[in-house]
């Protein structure tokens, strides 16, 4: 245990291209599957907690049930809908980093949308009131809402990035494990495993622990300084509206 | 007066579901236990519990095929033996057998397996059976690959043509045949359309059919996977796509806590007419997997 862990810490400080390699395409996946996902999820999360419409409990329900969809099953109708026989095989996506990309975004949606909505849900409702009496815009009160639970957002985002990137059931399907090319930091950890090699497996473990650690740290910052946000508010008194100043 | 009657009714039928499941439970319990007991019974004045189980690691090819679902009964039943199984890689089954995680194991790797007795991990090697590699691609055998002479030619005309070629890249022992097949074609070329996919066979030949791509694959899993692809045989009967398998006993002398005795038992009787007889007659879709004894190419 002690042995591969030290000679994994070498091959990681002796910048191993193969290794690097494979975290290159971990991150590069995961950042655009985020990139995508983001703005559709947040504007669905803001719609839902902000709309009334007929069917939106059922939206929610089902919006809170894709969250504990297995990515496995994901990446088994992604397969499908991508293999040759299937009605997208034309594009020949199956097994290319755009086929991981999309699994992602249809991972992470579910995860950002939801955490929006609740973040949404939770702010204070006479935000959005006072933007819209003051003149705002709908789009403008919206940004203003938004730009008030930020810090919820941003967790939301870090959440979706944390389960995209260690995520390995949809990226060995629908991505297929290539060497330098669709090969991901869990997917290889998977491989290595199984040849027995434990030294790359730990490398990347380590790798993989220290971009989840980055994640919480910058979470626990950014709800630390959430926690500053809500004390100011508390100060200023239940119903002041101060924190809206920044409207025009 | 009518709801307490009809509540009370409820109560009483659900108490009665509740008393017939746990009486159901209690009497499929007992029979479970009473038909455990009995054949354990039988074995145990024979072996001490600890040497009842054998623990084999063997590649997936051996597993997957269905041959030790056939192989394997036989033999626990005549002698008394419960064998587990772990299938993994040929790497990872030569690995668990080093760490002493194993009794023996069943591979196919000729180099590899030299290393592992040479090293001190394993002793008595023996040659058990043997079965062949086949190399598939699209349909339209778009390099002519019917019309090259043997395996390592084949190849050479794949990456010639730059043609895609999915590898196992997974350390196992087709991947080691793959590449001892490049080392006799002159050296793996450096091409775009060499995937490494470090998978197993199933997931490679899935996809090589899905992305018409050439790929190595022992004549087994091709046998049970071919309905469902899209690729068909292109290179084959090549006395080099032979592929022995031995099985080595895990060295006592490192790991005194394994079951050395099972183990000798275990290749004595893979080894033995019966045994020999019995891999012989394995049978998918009627067609011969494995082949008792020693290919004539490794002789």
């Amino acid at each position: 245990m002690l042995e591969p862990t030290r000679e994994a810490l070498y091959r990681l400080a002796s910048l191993d291209p193969a290794l690097w390699t494979v975290i290159g395409v971990s991150m590069q996946v995961s950042l655009a599957a985020l990139a995508i996902a983001t703005p559709f999820a947040v504007a669905g999360g803001y719609l839902l907690a902000m709309t009334r419409f007929p069917g939106r409990r059922l939206l929610v329900v089902l919006l809170q049930s894709l969250l504990s969809l297995p990515t496995v099953v994901i990446g088994l109708l992604l397969y499908l809908l991508l293999s040759r026989q299937g009605p997208l095989g034309a594009w020949q996506l199956l097994f290319t980093r755009e086929a991981m990309a999309i699994g992602q975004v249809v991972i992470a949606f579910p995860i950002v949308c939801a955490f929006t909505l609740a973040a949404v849900q939770a702010a204070d409702p006479r935000l959005h009131e006072t933007a819209r009496l003051l003149g705002a815009s709908r789009l403008r009160a919206a940004f203003t809402l938004l730009r008030e639970v930020r810090f919820a957002l941003v967790a939301a985002i870090l959440s979706g990035f944390g389960r995209v990137v260690s995520e390995v059931g949809c990226a060995l399907m629908v991505g297929g494990n290539i060497a330098g090319h669709t090969r991901t930091i869990p997917t290889a950890i998977a491989l290595e495993t199984s040849k027995g090699a434990f030294t790359e497996g730990i490398a990347l473990g380590i790798v993989l622990m220290g971009v989840a650690l980055v994640v919480n740290v910058a979470l626990a910052f950014s709800q630390g300084a959430g926690q500053g946000q809500g004390n100011d508010r508390g100060r200023s008194g239940p119903g002041a509206p101060g924190r809206t100043a920044g409207v025009p | 007066m009518y709801k307490v009657l009809r509540s009370s009714r409820a109560a009483s039928a659900a108490t009665d579901i509740v008393v017939r499941a746990v009486l159901g439970v209690v009497v499929v319990a007992a029979a479970l236990g009473g038909l455990a007991a009995v054949p354990a019974r039988a074995v145990a004045a024979e072996l001490p519990a600890a040497e009842r189980v054998i623990r084999l690691a063997t590649t997936t090819s051996t597993e997957n095929s269905g041959l030790l679902g056939w192989l394997l009964p036989p033999f626990e039943k005549a002698r008394g033996y419960s064998v587990r199984v772990v299938s993994v890689g040929t790497g990872a089954a030569l690995k668990l057998g080093a760490n002493g995680d194993a009794d023996l194991v069943l591979v196919h790797a000729r180099a590899a397996e030299d290393r592992f007795v040479a090293a001190g991990h394993g002793i008595d090697r023996r040659d058990v059976m043997f079965n062949d590699f086949v190399l598939v691609g699209p349909k339209g055998d778009p390099a002519g690959l019917r019309k090259a002479s043997g395996a390592a030619a084949a190849l050479r005309t794949v990456a010639e043509r730059q043609l895609r070629f999915v590898s196992r890249g997974d350390d196992s022992g087709t991947h080691h045949m793959e590449l001892d097949l490049w080392k006799s074609a002159g050296g793996l070329p450096k091409w775009p359309g060499y995937l490494s996919a470090g998978r197993g066979m199933g997931e490679v030949l899935a996809m090589a059919s899905e992305l018409q791509a050439h790929a190595l694959t022992d004549r087994g899993t091709w046998a049970s996977m071919r309905s469902r692809l899209d690729l068909a045989v292109l290179s084959e009967g090549d006395p080099a796509l032979a592929n022995p398998y031995g099985v080595i006993a895990v060295n006592p002398a490192r790991h005194p806590g394994i079951n050395a005795k099972g183990a000798r038992d275990l290749m004595d009787w893979l080894t033995s007419p019966e045994g020999q007889a019995r891999i012989g007659t394995y049978r998918v879709g009627g067609e011969t997997l494995f082949f008792p004894g020693v290919p004539k190419s490794v002789r």
